[in-house]
């Protein structure tokens, strides 16, 4: 599936002779590592696809108040006329017709496809935050780690140890309504933004260490280089060593691991919610719709289907599109 | 070796005494009043304060935590509403389920242990050996359909894998019952076909995610020197691939194994969740949310302990699969 490196950056090389778009002179052109990395990136026909899907998987979040308007249907009405006497959707598949295009909830009665929409926006807002918010405090406290060393490094190093002894899903579970409760008080009605907010912490506190030994790793092996110690000769401090000279040259895996931790946090966050500690069900969430389909496995599957599946599809483009990208990043990479 | 022995079980004790008292702090310290969660609405102030009293809460946190240490040390007395005496490895009263936290992890800690061994084997056999095979006959038929297995399974999630399964085999084929657990000791064939989704779901999408990296880890080494060496001094085929290259190859495998592993043992939380089977996962959920604090406690603990022994392991494992590694 992969090229191999030597073909790739020939391939390029005699490509961009050819290109009617590039330049028209034929021979060798110039071209920065990560040109190189976005015409490996445009040949792989995985990577486009995965793309592609991602960027509709994305508009559908963004746009969901506009698909909202065009459908005609609110997350939160309810339509029990639908339904028979025993909450049960009438019709097929869970009641799948050309006004509710995924059916309805059994029980409530609530259309599945905008739901769906919406918990599409819960679920790919909170994973890209967290993967932010991770990624710029795994940035930091790594490559600062990796450059100091000392005790810095070993209370880091430390640290991450620890976090990994801790059992996530637990813990989260744990203190995710013990920090509600500390802001709202036993009877509080909580906002679904707060909740949002909670979980974005909670991922936060546990989700930096991997990025931060990923970079203290890199960092400790350009730590010795000439150019460093160049730098750190004509009087470059902290800040220039680490953001100007330490940092470009690690983007490609930091962007690679960026865009593999945000399918984990998809999951963890629908994980969290299935475990019924995540939102609340005033907010549409993946989670809360499959641990709440369970109930019904036996007299509406459709209901499991369409939330499972399209869980799937997200983090199956999410995970092809980064393996695309490590192989168009490091193409020595083998997989 | 014994030294190292030593020197690793220092670092896994302070690893497993810091996080409990994190643990502790985070759940006995935060402004959450554990009492109220036990008697929600008619409860009077005194038998509030009672509880409190019996619970130590009032004492001060130092004291607390020395206490519940020492009760899994030494065992300890917890006063008559707490079932008086509390033998050795102590871990506190509920007053949810009315007993001694130890008893309520005794009864669910083996459903989670036969929940979790006979997956791990089965993903770990389905899973290196997919990856192999595949790494083996690079470009067939056979390593596509084990890259796109992968792939699949990679992104699958167990909530959903597990649904279909009990739809599948359950609810339409009737060829199983509804999951549940009984004793191996008891019904060995009921054992296992109470628990067979369970593993099949667990070894399906952690098989996918061996079967990846042990490819690769097998791509990488196949083409070393070593290999080449063994292969040119006329040793057979299998010999090559099965005692040198899978030795170096299966090294970081392990580390994950490990990692995996020693993680659910701490509570397969969704497993337990989807099929509806009461181990240590459930047992913490249903802690939470009944504001169970010794429960909750005890099982993060727990968990803890199998995470940190699993590293251990793992480092002694390095050692007899890898004859480069020193231990030191």
């Amino acid at each position: 599936m992969s090229l191999s490196p030597v073909e790739g950056v020939a391939l390029a090389e005699i490509e961009s002779g050819t290109d009617p778009g590039g330049p028209a002179v034929k021979g060798v052109v110039g071209r920065s590592p990560g040109q190189l990395a976005w015409l490996r990136l445009r040949r792989d026909r995985t990577a486009m696809v995965s793309g592609v899907l991602l960027v509709f998987f994305l508009l559908l979040g963004l746009a969901a108040p506009l698909i909202e308007m065009v459908y005609g249907i609110g997350p939160r009405e309810q339509f029990q006329n639908m339904l028979d006497g025993f909450g049960m959707p009438l019709g097929y598949a869970g009641g799948v017709s050309g006004e509710h295009w995924f059916g309805l909830e059994p029980g409530l009665g609530r259309d599945i496809f905008i739901r769906l929409i919406y918990g599409l926006r819960t679920s790919l807002f909170i994973a890209f935050a967290a993967a932010l918010i991770t990624a710029t405090i795994g940035i930091v406290l790594g490559a600062l780690a990796g450059y100091l060393g000392g005790w810095l490094d070993a209370v880091i190093n430390w640290i991450t140890d620890l976090t990994l002894a801790m059992p996530f899903l637990i813990i989260a579970l744990a203190l995710t309504p013990t920090i509600t409760l500390r802001f709202y008080g036993e009877r509080g009605q909580v906002s679904s933004a707060f909740g949002v907010g909670v979980l974005i912490a909670v991922f936060a506190i546990f989700g930096w260490t991997s990025t931060a030994r990923l970079v203290r790793g890199q960092v400790i092996a350009l730590r010795e280089r000439e150019f460093v110690e160049a730098a750190r000769a004509s009087g470059a401090g902290l800040g220039h060593m680490l953001f100007r000279q330490l940092l470009p040259n690690i983007w490609a895996p930091i962007l690679v691991s960026f865009s593999l931790a945000v399918p984990q946090f998809i999951t963890s966050e629908a994980a969290l919610s299935f475990i019924g500690v995540g939102l609340s069900d005033e907010t549409p969430s993946f989670g809360r719709m499959i641990y709440r389909s369970l109930d019904f496995l036996q007299t509406d599957p459709a209901y499991v289907f369409f939330p499972g599946i399209t869980i799937f599809a997200l983090v199956f483009a999410f995970n092809l599109f980064g393996d695309a990208l490590r192989d168009a990043l490091d193409p020595k990479s083998s997989r | 070796m014994a030294r190292f022995l030593l020197k690793r079980l220092f670092s896994a004790t302070l690893t497993l005494f810091a996080v409990s008292v994190l643990t502790f702090l985070m759940f006995f310290a935060l402004p959450r009043d554990p009492v109220s969660s036990i008697c929600s609405k008619n409860c009077n102030p005194e038998r509030l304060e009672r509880v409190r009293d019996d619970l130590g809460l009032n004492d001060p946190l130092i004291s607390q935590y020395a206490g519940y240490m020492k009760g899994i040390v030494t065992g300890r007395d917890l006063g008559s509403a707490q079932g008086g005496r509390c033998d050795a490895p102590c871990l506190g009263w509920s007053y949810v389920t009315n007993e001694a936290v130890s008893d309520t992890i005794a009864r669910v800690l083996p459903v989670t242990l036969s929940i979790v061994i006979p997956a791990a084997i089965l993903w770990l056999l389905l899973g290196v050996g997919l990856g192999m095979v595949s790494a083996l006959r690079r470009g067939t038929w056979l390593d596509r359909l084990a890259i796109g297995f992968s792939l699949t399974g990679a992104s699958l999630q167990l909530y959903f894998v597990g649904a279909v399964l009990l739809l599948v085999f359950v609810y339409n084929l009737r060829l199983l019952p509804v999951p549940s657990y009984t004793s191996l000791f008891d019904n060995p064939a009921k054992w296992a076909s109470g628990l067979v989704l369970a593993w099949v779901a667990l070894a399906f999408l952690f098989s996918a995610i061996y079967a990846r990296l042990s490819r690769a880890q097998m791509l990488e080494t196949l083409s070393e020197d070593f290999v080449r060496t063994a292969r040119a001094k006329g040793l057979a085929k299998p010999t090559v691939y099965g005692r040198h290259a899978l030795r170096a190859a299966i090294t970081p495998v392990v580390t994950i194994a490990g990692l995996d592993v020693g993680g659910a043992l701490g509570g397969t939380v969704i497993t337990e969740t989807t099929f509806g089977i009461q181990g240590l996962g459930r047992t913490a959920v249903d802690a939470v949310r009944s504001g169970d604090l010794p429960t909750i406690m005890a099982t993060v603990l727990i968990a803890a302990v199998f995470v940190v022994l699993a590293n251990v392991l793992v480092d002694l494992l390095y050692a007899a699969i890898d004859p480069r590694v020193r231990l030191r």
